[in-house]
C-alpha cells in the first residue's frame, strides 16, 4: 500500500481509474447508442454481457484457441442483441419511455434466469491465459496488470473505430440523425430500423469486449453478473449525458476515477458505502444537470 | 338522473353480500384453512399492500417508481429493531445506540413508525426527485433502491449486515394482515375519488392543462408519494412480522418486478385492478415454484429448474406491454354498482318495468 498523497499513490491510482474507466466506457457505449436511436434504456445490456461470458466459457471448454473464444463471445453478444431488438424491442416500437424500460427488465429478468437454468446459479471459473492475468511491476511499489493495458488498449482501438464509423461513413451519418431527429431522419429516407438494429450489435459487441476484460478482473463468472456492469454503465451514461457516444466514454472513464479515487481515499469504516455515494451522485446529477456534463438532453421538469 | 330507491336498495344490499362473503373468507381461513392456505393468504394480503400502494402513486400520477422495495425495507427493519425483546438485542444487535437497545414497543406502534419513518424518507427524497419527469424518476428512485442496500449491508449496528436478521416475534396474523389490508384499499379508493386524487390524475393526463387551473404537480405527487411509502412500509414491518427472519436480499430487485407486474397486470391507477393482478400473479408464480424442483424425463433430468416462476413473470410482463399495456382494467374499477345497472338495462330492454309506475307530471 502507498502513502495516501505520495505520487506514487496517484500514479497508481490513474493505472487502476485507467483501467476500470475503459471497461465502463465499452459498456456505456452500446447503452447510450440504444438510448439514442429509441430512447430506451436497455436494463438487459447487463445481461448481454452475462450471456456473452458463458458463450466465451462454452467456447473455452470446446477446447477453442483464445483468440476465437474473444471473437467468438463478441459476435455471440452481438447477435443476441440483435435478436433481442427483434423479438423484444421492435414489437413495442413507440411506447411510452416507461413501458419500454420495464420491457428490458423483462428480458432481463428472462434472460438470468434462463441462464439460472440452464447453467445453474453458481459461480464458474473463466480460466484466462497468463497473457491477461500477468501483472508487472514498473518500478518502486507499482502494480501494473495487464489486464488494464489490455482494456486500455482495447476501449481505445474499438472506440476509435466506432467514432470513425460514425463520422466518416453514410451509415454512421445515418444513425446520427436518426439519434437527432427520427422524423426528418426517416422523411429523408433513412431506414430507422435498420440504424436501430446496427446499434444494437454494435453496442452489444462492446459489450463483448468489455465483459471480457471484466471476467479477466474477477476471475469468475455467474447468471447475475450483468447487473452491476449494466447499472455502472448507466451511471456512466448519466455522467457524461445520456444519448451521445462522446458523453458514455466520458462518463465511463469519469466514473472509474471516481470509483477508485474513493476506494483508495474514504477511511475503512465507512468505504463500504462508497456505492451508495456513486449513485448518490447519480441522483445528484439528474437534479442539477440533468443532460449529464456534456449536457445534449434537456430533462422536462414539473 | 338521481338514483332511484330500488337501485339503492340493491347497492346496499350487494355491498352486505360482499361484506358477508369476506367475513365468511375470513372466518373459515382463520379456523379451517390449513397452514399452507393460511400462509398463502397472509402474503398475498402483504403482497396486495404493497401492489396497491404502489399504484396510487405510480398508477394515480403516471410517475414510475422503481424505489418502492426500499421502503418496504425501511418499514420492515424499523419495526423489527423496535419490537426485538431486548434479551435477542443483547444477542443479536450487541451495538445498537442506548434508547434502543433499551427499549421494546408493541405491535401496533413499532408498525406505525416503520410506516412513518418510511413515509418520512419519502418525503425527503420525493421533495427534489418528484420535480424530474418519466424515467427519470424511475431512474433515480432505482438509485434510492440501491443506496438503500448498500445502507442496509453497511449499517451493521441496526441491521445485522448481510447475516440474517433474526428473532423477531411472529406478530403478524391473518386478521392484521386483513384490517391493514382493507384500511390501505380503503384510503386508496377514498384517495382515487378525492380531489387530491384528481388533481394527480390530472396531472398525469394533461400536466400543462392541470397547472393552468391551478394543480401544483410537485406538491400533490409528493403527497401521494408520502401515503404510498406509508402504507408500503406498514407492509414491509408486516412482512417482518410474519417471516421473523430476513437479510437485505428480499428487498431488492426480484421483488420489486414481483409488485411491478402485479399492478402492470392489474391496471396502473386501478385499486380494484390491483387485487385482481395480486391474484393472478401469486397463482402463476405459485404454481410455477412448485414445478421448480424439477423432474426427469428418460437420462435427461431436467432442473432443478430454479427461476421457472421469474421466467413465467417476465415472459407476463412483456407479452402485457406487447398486447396489452393497460393492464386488465386500465385504470377502470371492478363496481359493484355496475351490476344493478347491467341488470337493469337488460331488464328495460326486455321491456319489463320494475319501478313503481309514477305519476306522470303534466304537460305545463
Amino acid at each position: 500500500m502507498h502513502a495516501a498523497g505520495s505520487l506514487e499513490f496517484w500514479i497508481q491510482q490513474l493505472i487502476n481509474a485507467l483501467g476500470l474507466g475503459s471497461q465502463y466506457a465499452l459498456m456505456a457505449v452500446g447503452l447510450a447508442m440504444v438510448f439514442a436511436v429509441m430512447r430506451l434504456i436497455n436494463f438487459a445490456h447487463g445481461t448481454v454481457m452475462m450471456a456473452s461470458a458463458y458463450i466465451g466459457l462454452l467456447l473455452l471448454q470446446a477446447g477453442m484457441p483464445f483468440p476465437l473464444v474473444a471473437l467468438g463471445a463478441i459476435a455471440g453478444a452481438a447477435a443476441l442483441g440483435v435478436l433481442m431488438e427483434r423479438i423484444a424491442y421492435r414489437p413495442v416500437r413507440g411506447a411510452s419511455d416507461v413501458a419500454l424500460l420495464l420491457n428490458s427488465f423483462a428480458v432481463a429478468v428472462l434472460l438470468e434466469n434462463l441462464a439460472i437454468m440452464l447453467f445453474s446459479p453458481r459461480s464458474r471459473p473463466f480460466p484466462m491465459p497468463a497473457l491477461l492475468t500477468r501483472v508487472f511491476h514498473p518500478g518502486g511499489n507499482l502494480f501494473l496488470p495487464s489486464i488494464h493495458l489490455w482494456a486500455f488498449g482495447g476501449a481505445l482501438l474499438a472506440l476509435s473505430g466506432l467514432a470513425l464509423f460514425v463520422t466518416r461513413t453514410r451509415l454512421g451519418l445515418a444513425m446520427r440523425a436518426a439519434a437527432e431527429n427520427p422524423v426528418a431522419a426517416q422523411l429523408l429516407g433513412i431506414e430507422i430500423g435498420k440504424v436501430t438494429v446496427l446499434a444494437f450489435a454494435i453496442g452489444s459487441a462492446m459489450a463483448g469486449l468489455a465483459v471480457l476484460f471484466w471476467t479477466a478482473h474477477v476471475g469468475t463468472i455467474n447468471p447475475g453478473m450483468g447487473f452491476e456492469p449494466v447499472l455502472k454503465a448507466f451511471v456512466a451514461c448519466v455522467i457524461g449525458g445520456f444519448g451521445t457516444i462522446q458523453g458514455a466514454v466520458l462518463g465511463g472513464y469519469l466514473l472509474g476515477a471516481l470509483e477508485i479515487v474513493l476506494q483508495g481515499l474514504l477511511p475503512s469504516g465507512i468505504v463500504g458505502y462508497r456505492d451508495a455515494m456513486v449513485y448518490g451522485i447519480l441522483i445528484l446529477i439528474l437534479l442539477v444537470r440533468p443532460g449529464g456534463i456534456l449536457g445534449y438532453l434537456e430533462a422536462e421538469r414539473v | 338522473m338521481g338514483t332511484s330507491p330500488i337501485r339503492r336498495g340493491w347497492r346496499w344490499g350487494l355491498r352486505g353480500v360482499a361484506l358477508l362473503l369476506l367475513a365468511g373468507i375470513y372466518l373459515a381461513l382463520e379456523r379451517g384453512g390449513s397452514a399452507y392456505l393460511q400462509r398463502l393468504a397472509v402474503l398475498f394480503l402483504i403482497n396486495l399492500m404493497l401492489v396497491v400502494s404502489l399504484n396510487l402513486f405510480t398508477g394515480f400520477t403516471g410517475v414510475f417508481s422503481l424505489g418502492h422495495v426500499g421502503f418496504m425495507a425501511l418499514g420492515a427493519y424499523t419495526s423489527a429493531i423496535l419490537t426485538l425483546p431486548i434479551a435477542m438485542k443483547k444477542v443479536n444487535l450487541p451495538d445498537l445506540p442506548a434508547p434502543l437497545a433499551s427499549t421494546t414497543l408493541p405491535f401496533l406502534p413499532a408498525l406505525i413508525l416503520g410506516g412513518f419513518t418510511a413515509a418520512a424518507v419519502a418525503l425527503l427524497i420525493g421533495i427534489p426527485i418528484l420535480r424530474l419527469s418519466g424515467h427519470f424518476v424511475a431512474v433515480a428512485t432505482l438509485g434510492f433502491l440501491i443506496i438503500t442496500r448498500v445502507v442496509l449491508i453497511n449499517a451493521e449496528a441496526f441491521t445485522r449486515g448481510t447475516r440474517t436478521f433474526t428473532g423477531v416475534p411472529p406478530f403478524t396474523t391473518l386478521g392484521w394482515a386483513a384490517l391493514w389490508a382493507l384500511l390501505n384499499l380503503y384510503i386508496a379508493w377514498r384517495l382515487k375519488h378525492s380531489s387530491l386524487g384528481l388533481q394527480v390524475r390530472a396531472a398525469r393526463d394533461d400536466p400543462w392543462g392541470a397547472r393552468g387551473v391551478g394543480v401544483s404537480i410537485a406538491r400533490v405527487r409528493l403527497i401521494a408519494f408520502g401515503i404510498s411509502a406509508f402504507f408500503t412500509g406498514i407492509a414491509g414491518g408486516l412482512w417482518a412480522h410474519f417471516l421473523t427472519a430476513f437479510s437485505p436480499n428480499a428487498f431488492y430487485f426480484s421483488k420489486t418486478f414481483e409488485i411491478i407486474v402485479m399492478m402492470i397486470v392489474g391496471g396502473m391507477g386501478s385499486v380494484t385492478g390491483s387485487v385482481l393482478g395480486t391474484l393472478l400473479v401469486m397463482a402463476s408464480t405459485e404454481l410455477l415454484r412448485n414445478m421448480e424442483p424439477g423432474f426427469a424425463i428418460g437420462s435427461f433430468t431436467f432442473g432443478p429448474l430454479y427461476g421457472l416462476s421469474q421466467i413465467g413473470l417476465a415472459v407476463l410482463l412483456i407479452l402485457l406491454i406487447t398486447f396489452r399495456r393497460q393492464g386488465l382494467l386500465g385504470d377502470q374499477e371492478l363496481r359493484l354498482e355496475a351490476i344493478p345497472e347491467r341488470v337493469e338495462r337488460w331488464l328495460a330492454q326486455r321491456k319489463v318495468v320494475l319501478e313503481s309506475p309514477r305519476v306522470r307530471k303534466a304537460d305545463p
